[in-house]
């Protein structure tokens, strides 16, 4: 087909398609580059329709589960959003442990680690008040050290202080000391029962287990108690974390410092538990398939991806695509020879389902708008660097 | 010479110069040069009935309640940083 020739919706819908094929996938890139089919076709980028083309659609939103739909964008554009949630977005998590007392089995530094990866939520207000705290380097290397050193003389400090302060540090507190259950504190004798022969540690110990719900928020300055008053306290997520185990007179004091961190630092400071996106699936019946190949033919996808149909020419009945949203792309109908040349299967090149798994700071909606603000706050400042260089500054 | 008369190397030797007995911004380990106070009585712990046993220099390593010779060194008081990481 010459390149100049008008085109077909058919057409169009065509370059969209990714081939699946039994062995191998074709036409993985996008065509819609200036000159790919040709001087003669105006493939340059227009606003207009790329504002046309652009979808969003919800599948559904929950807090901490998020599915929709993003059409009309390039996968270097997606995938962009993907990284940036994963690893740019800010968030709140402990990140210095003060070990006062731990006797606990649980080595200190292994547990400071467990801490760290405890999800935080508190108000969205105060969170995303919260200033950075840079950290200074560690003392064993040199090189950091000394170009950090640098950077305070001259002054350039300007991300950050690097002293935990009430902008960009909140507290929190662990003391949990385990002890024998008695008659008069917990009117149960855990002594007495232990003698019975009970073995719950429940039952005969108060504090036996140290859960998420124990840290104790300690608001710092004049900001922090106004900002995580009440319902916007920070805490935990998820109240209950297992944290550690204890026994009759082990004990632990420990006092959390948290900072603003992202995810390309440290996992814990991640906002979701994993964001990713698959491409839409196609399915497409170039002959019928009917009979008993047409159950055959629904058995090769996963439920509710293929229907039957009566078929008015034969009278049997015949497979049609019901819902591709729920096809896996398993290959699976490539492999009988009966359905040869009958099915063509693809994937939808620019339509993207996302799926966005919120660790519980901020929710799964709200953290992809984030992603979007993030992407384009980086244009800016890649346009701005560019104009500094035209510039010659 | 003997054990106890031996003083490890500290800090303050080194950066302070000898003579100087102020103490120093960059000493790590307290201001004195000795490594450690043996004149204070230390608190263990009894392997065998956890009873607390205080032990001066020179005591034997014996637990007062039960006779159990094996003791263990209670946790330090001192504060322990750690990264969350």
């Amino acid at each position: 087909m010459p390149s100049w020739a008008p085109l077909t919706e058919e057409q169009l819908q065509q370059r969209r398609i990714v081939n699946v094929n039994a062995e191998t996938v074709t036409d993985t890139a996008a065509t819609d580059i200036p000159n790919h089919y040709g001087p003669a076709q105006d493939d340059s980028w227009n606003l207009d329709q790329f504002r046309r083309n652009l979808k969003v659609e919800f599948h559904h939103n929950k807090p901490y589960d998020a599915a929709f739909s993003l059409i009309g964008v390039d996968a270097s554009i997606a995938n962009a959003f993907r990284r940036i949630l994963l690893s740019e977005i800010p968030t709140l998590a402990i990140e210095d442990v003060f070990f006062f007392d731990n006797t606990s089995i649980i080595q200190d530094e292994v547990l400071a680690h467990r801490l760290g990866l405890i999800p935080l939520t508190g108000g969205h207000e105060g969170l995303r008040w919260m200033h950075w705290y840079r950290k200074p380097p560690p003392k064993d290397d040199y090189a950091a050290q000394a170009a950090w050193e640098a950077e305070q003389e001259a002054g350039e400090a300007s991300a950050g202080a690097s002293v935990p302060n009430d902008y960009n540090t909140v507290v929190l507190h662990l003391n949990v000391e385990c002890r024998w259950a008695t008659e008069e504190e917990d009117g149960r004798d855990g002594r007495q029962l232990a003698k019975e022969g009970s073995t719950d540690p429940k039952e005969k110990y108060v504090n036996s287990s140290v859960y998420a719900h124990q840290l104790v928020f300690d608001p710092q300055g004049d900001h922090q108690p106004k900002l995580f008053a009440g319902e916007n306290r920070i805490r935990p997520v998820n109240p209950n974390i297992l944290i550690a185990k204890l026994r009759p007179g082990q004990k632990i004091s420990v006092r959390l410092h948290c900072i603003k961190g992202i995810g390309s630092d440290h996992a814990k400071f991640s906002p979701v538990a994993t964001a990713s996106y698959r491409l839409l699936p196609d399915i497409k019946i170039t002959k019928p398939i009917t009979g008993a190949d047409a159950k055959a033919f629904q058995k090769c996808f996963p439920r509710g991806v293929i229907g039957l149909e009566d078929d008015a020419e034969s009278g049997e009945k015949k497979a049609v695509v019901v819902d591709p949203f729920k096809d896996t792309v398993s290959r699976e109908c490539l492999r009988y020879d009966e359905f040869k040349d009958k099915v063509k299967l693809g994937r939808i090149r620019d339509h993207f389902i996302f799926s966005v798994e919120s660790a519980g700071q901020f929710e799964s909606d709200e953290l992809f708008i984030d992603s979007i603000r993030l992407l384009k706050a980086k244009a800016e400042r890649f346009k701005r660097h560019l104009s500094e260089l035209e510039e010659g500054r | 010479m003997s054990r106890e008369a031996y003083t490890p190397p500290s800090l303050n030797q080194n950066t302070a110069g000898a003579g100087s007995s102020q103490p120093n911004a960059f000493a790590i380990g307290g201001t004195g040069n000795t490594f450690e106070d043996t004149s204070k009585p230390v608190q263990y712990l009894c392997g065998d009935c956890d009873t607390k046993v205080t032990l001066k220099k020179g005591d034997p390593i014996r637990c007062k309640e039960c006779g159990y010779r094996v003791l263990y060194k209670e946790r330090t008081n001192r504060m322990i940083q750690f990264e969350a990481r």
